[in-house]
């Protein structure tokens, strides 16, 4: 390359097949499977379902509408209305906690401060059904707290206990606020402070700044944290079931599938469907109003510190007691792991101990096959979702074609969808053969878990790998391209690299959220291949805590480890993962 | 080195246009600059070169050879991006080595060739660095050699500079000319800066909104400017409006106020210009061919009286801007031992007549 060239290299010729590459319309060869798929396992799942519910012996009907609504027999209208209004407390408590925790960690100093804000995450690290199951552990009836009060203060019976609405309430509170946290913190860490110091500047008092900034700025977080909020406890399914609510959308669907009425529990499931979808619309919608986050570099939040002693002295107190509800479902799992089967009747904390449960997970055959099982299961189900979701998130960031918002809304879909409700879709859709299953019937065969899996976390690897994929520079490609690489060597050697620690965190997190899922698994599962969270169900009913404790640590472990190291990959951008 | 024609090249945007009618043919080794402000079409007309889109019409041509719709990795061009698109997950060494990677080269080759690529431009010893350990003047390099090493027929420059600071800017513009030089490969660079295309360039195309202006050396667009998007692009120029009083010789007449003749000559027209008695017509005049009048021209042929507007030093020259009448007059004298004028005070210029050029 020193000397001028006489000859130059003779540019490359083109073939047939690059012609066909080259033609614009030739994008929708490649996005067409992607169409396809979420046709065949999103679209004509939840089509079926719609059919199943108008159509009553062969002709088409609203009667299992007009039975829903009826005044006659109201389980289900109660069980609407308990559904909308559990859910609307939910984004109340959630609210107010969430957003609470977030000033207090982001704006005030004192003792205690940094410990509780590494564990104020630690509810995300909580598989549903553990969650719920620890505080039927530490506060139910039977729970640790209300006996442990009761035998202190030499009671009767013990002072409270957590049952019903309350319960479910509680623990909702405790799993979902994070939301609230996370939206609301980085809302506060966005606020640059010269805008109170330009308010106060002009005149403004404390009130009024609150008021007129910061409340306001704050407006897009919340409300966008209530809706995943309401969202998600329209879908919740494991409070009510532990608690023992039944008039639940989710417990009257399970319960109308349980007692083989397919027609209601299809009706159920799209009236349930219709309010998600609906929740999803006015999220995304309300997305496009929300960013008031100031782009001024350099600015760090500005923490009041707490300085007078009975302020420490309380707000010591307060950490402490923040750190110790944060933590004990964690450590009550942990201590009941420990605990031997079948001894804890009506003592405080279990009696005798033993380590034969952790040794049992891994050398039992019993107890080791739904471990192996739930990998087995996620795993097929996140190799299709990491081809699915690369090659969609790579066709929206990086291509141009006609129904493009169409495939970003099926996508997240799924996500809206309550788990009870896409079990039903598979269900109506997969017991009898048909072209997509590949003339098989899927309902009660290996395939109907990692499918419903599949279906459930289809948005996680698309989202996390569109969102790096978007930080990064098209004209790389084009350099790539340039420099004489084909599409696919460019895609290999360029594109999946820079973007591979966004895959990288997606596809973890399909894997653990696999392994525990709980919601589709119990309508779906056969006895061959139960699941971890349906065998820790199980084994509750059956009384051996120890070891349904003891997959349980094994899940939040698991999680634990995964949040860690996609938080590591994505640089600490863990919400773009979620 | 290779000749690269665009015949006729067309491209719409859906609706909008984007470039029109682009029809040039660039010799074999030559340096060619596409210039324009932002939006003219000059970076769409490069990227219809390297691959990244397809003429809505018409044909490109490299050598004799069609590759209207060839992909772009087909080409065998070597593109400077804007903002360098360097590998990030990749050393320099990487960086450079990708083309030959991609062309299936041997270990040994690649690494021959892109250490002597490192060298052509300063870079040796920097092969295990990655790209954010570099400063942009660096990064810069390191694009220029990944599209060098692999021997593209065609060199395609986007705005290479624009990212740099003033002093890199010069330093990286000698280098590449140099390079252009030594390896005589045929260049085609885009960029919006008028000194910067000048003083690389063999040849200028001047684009404005997807329509090219004017087509030529340095000295045929600085000098004869087709129009007056041209002339006041180019440099600094006076343009003066003014009738035509007489025609029709070597000299022309041109009334500019009641009270101010000037006279050009016939020969420095724009073929758009129509020079007839009567006629409506632009003068341009560049600020450093007017001078100002000695103690014998005052009020002889082209003298212009004026008052002080503004004036200021910057070094190099002296500028002013002066008013006579209408007429806002723009001079730079350069090292004429000259007096400095203070505003309100009255200068005397004389307007050269073989520096009037009718722009039409």
């Amino acid at each position: 390359m020193n000397k001028p060239q006489l000859t130059p290299p003779p540019v490359r010729q083109t073939g047939r097949w690059t012609s066909i590459t080259t033609s614009p319309n030739f994008v929708y060869v490649l996005i067409a499977p992607l169409f396809l798929i979420l046709l065949a396992y999103v679209i004509y799942p939840f089509f079926q379902t719609f059919l199943q519910s108008v159509k009553l012996d062969g002709a088409l009907s609203l009667k299992n509408y007009a039975k829903f609504f009826s005044l006659e027999h109201t389980s289900n209208l109660e069980a609407l209305w308990t559904s909308v209004y559990i859910s609307v407390l939910s984004v109340l408590t959630c609210g107010i906690v969430g957003v609470a925790m977030a000033f207090l960690l982001e704006r005030y100093e004192f003792p205690g401060r940094k410990l509780l804000s590494v564990l104020v995450l630690v509810p995300m690290a909580l598989p549903p059904l553990i969650g719920v199951l620890s505080f039927e552990f530490l506060y139910g009836s039977s729970g640790i707290i209300p006996r442990g009060l009761q035998h202190l203060l030499h009671l009767e019976k013990p002072p409270f206990t957590l049952k019903g609405i309350w319960g479910v309430l509680v623990v909702h509170t405790f799993t979902m606020y994070t939301y609230f946290y996370m939206t609301a913190s980085s809302a506060i860490k966005g606020l640059d402070p010269s805008l109170e110091e330009a308010a106060a500047n002009l005149g403004a008092g404390r009130l009024t700044i609150w008021r007129r900034v910061i409340l306001p700025m704050l407006t897009p977080a919340i409300v966008a944290a209530s809706l995943l909020v309401f969202m998600i406890s329209m879908a919740s399914y494991t409070a009510p079931l532990i608690f023992g609510i039944e008039r639940t959308m989710t417990m009257q669907i399970y319960l109308s599938r349980t007692n083989g009425d397919l027609d209601m529990a299809a009706t159920q499931s799209t009236l349930l469907s219709i309010v998600s979808i609906l929740f999803l619309i006015l999220m995304r919608w309300y997305q496009s109003a929300r960013n008031y986050q100031n782009m001024s570099k350099g600015v760090s939040v500005h923490r009041t510190e707490v300085k007078s002693k009975a302020g420490q002295y309380v707000s010591m107190v307060l950490s402490f007691l923040g750190v110790l509800i944060l933590m004990l479902p964690i450590l009550v799992i942990v201590l009941l792991a420990f605990s031997e089967d079948g001894k804890w009747t009506t003592q405080v904390l279990p009696p005798s101990y033993t380590l034969d449960h952790f040794k049992d997970l891994f050398t039992d055959s019993k107890t080791w096959r739904p471990i192996a099982n739930s990998f087995k299961m996620s795993i097929a189900a996140t190799i299709g979702n990491l081809i699915f979701g690369v090659a969609a998130a790579y066709a929206i960031v990086r291509m141009n074609f006609k129904g493009k918002t169409l495939l970003d809304i099926l996508i997240m879909l799924p996500w809206a969808l309550p788990g009870t409700v896409v079990a039903v879709n598979l269900i109506t859709a997969f017991s009898e053969p048909n072209v997509f299953s590949f003339g098989q019937v899927l309902i009660g065969s290996f395939w109907i878990l990692p499918l419903a899996y599949f279906v459930r976390h289809l948005p996680l690897i698309f989202r996390s790998t569109s969102s790096t994929l978007m930080q990064t520079d098209r004209s790389v490609e084009e350099a790539a391209r340039n420099l004489g690489a084909s599409w696919w060597y460019t895609f290999r050697r360029v594109v999946f690299p820079m973007a591979l620690s966004g895959i990288l965190a997606g596809t973890l997190l399909a894997l653990v959220e696999g392994i525990g899922e709980f919601v589709a698994s119990i309508l779906l599962y056969t006895n061959r291949t139960t699941p971890v969270s349906v065998e820790i169900f199980q084994r509750m009913y059956a009384f051996e805590f120890g070891t349904a404790c003891a997959y349980g640590v094994l899940q939040i472990v698991m999680i634990i480890l995964v949040l860690y190291v996609s938080r590591k990959l994505t640089g600490g951008n863990a919400g773009s993962a979620i | 080195m290779i000749e690269v024609t665009l015949d006729r090249v067309s491209k719409q945007f859906g609706g909008a246009k984007g470039v029109e009618n682009v029809d040039i043919r660039i010799k074999p080794g030559e340096f060619f600059t596409f210039l324009g402000p932002s939006g003219c079409g000059k970076t769409t007309t490069l990227r219809m070169i390297a691959g990244f889109y397809y003429p809505s019409d018409g044909r490109i041509l490299f050598g004799d050879r069609d590759v209207t719709n060839m992909p772009p990795n087909k080409r065998n061009t070597g593109m400077v991006f804007q903002n360098y698109a360097l590998f990030p997950h990749m050393t320099v060494f990487e960086n450079i080595a990708f083309g030959l990677q991609v062309r299936k080269k041997s270990k040994a080759e690649i690494r021959d060739k892109v250490t002597r690529a490192q060298k052509l431009v300063h870079l040796d010893g920097y092969g295990d660095r990655r790209i954010d350990q570099l400063s942009g003047g660096q990064q810069q390099r390191v694009a220029l050699a990944r599209a060098l090493v692999i021997e593209p027929n065609i060199l395609l420059l986007d705005e290479p500079l624009s990212n740099l600071d003033a002093k890199l800017r010069e330093e990286t513009r000698q280098e590449i000319k140099r390079l252009q030089l030594e390896l005589g490969i045929t260049t085609i660079y885009v960029t919006h800066d008028q000194s910067e295309a000048m003083s690389m360039s063999d040849r200028i195309m001047v684009m404005k909104d997807g329509v090219v202006q004017q087509i030529g050396t340095p000295h045929d667009i600085y000098n004869r400017p087709v129009n007056q998007f041209v002339a006041s692009f180019i440099g600094e120029s006076n343009l003066w409006e003014g009738t035509v009083e007489q025609a029709g010789g070597d000299e022309i007449r041109v009334r500019l106020t009641p009270d101010l003749v000037l006279t050009g000559l016939a020969v420095n027209a724009s073929p758009e210009c129509r020079l007839a008695a009567g006629q409506k017509v632009t003068l341009s005049v560049r600020p450093e061919a007017i001078h100002e009048a000695g103690a014998a021209e005052q009020g002889g042929e082209n003298a212009i009286t004026a008052k002080v507007v503004l004036s200021e030093f910057t070094g190099v020259s002296m500028n002013y801007i002066a008013q006579t009448g209408p007429l806002a007059v723009k001079a730079m004298f350069v090292g004429q031992g000259h007096r400095m004028r203070e505003r309100d005070e009255t200068i005397r210029f004389i307007v050269p007549r073989e520096s009037i050029y009718f722009v039409g």
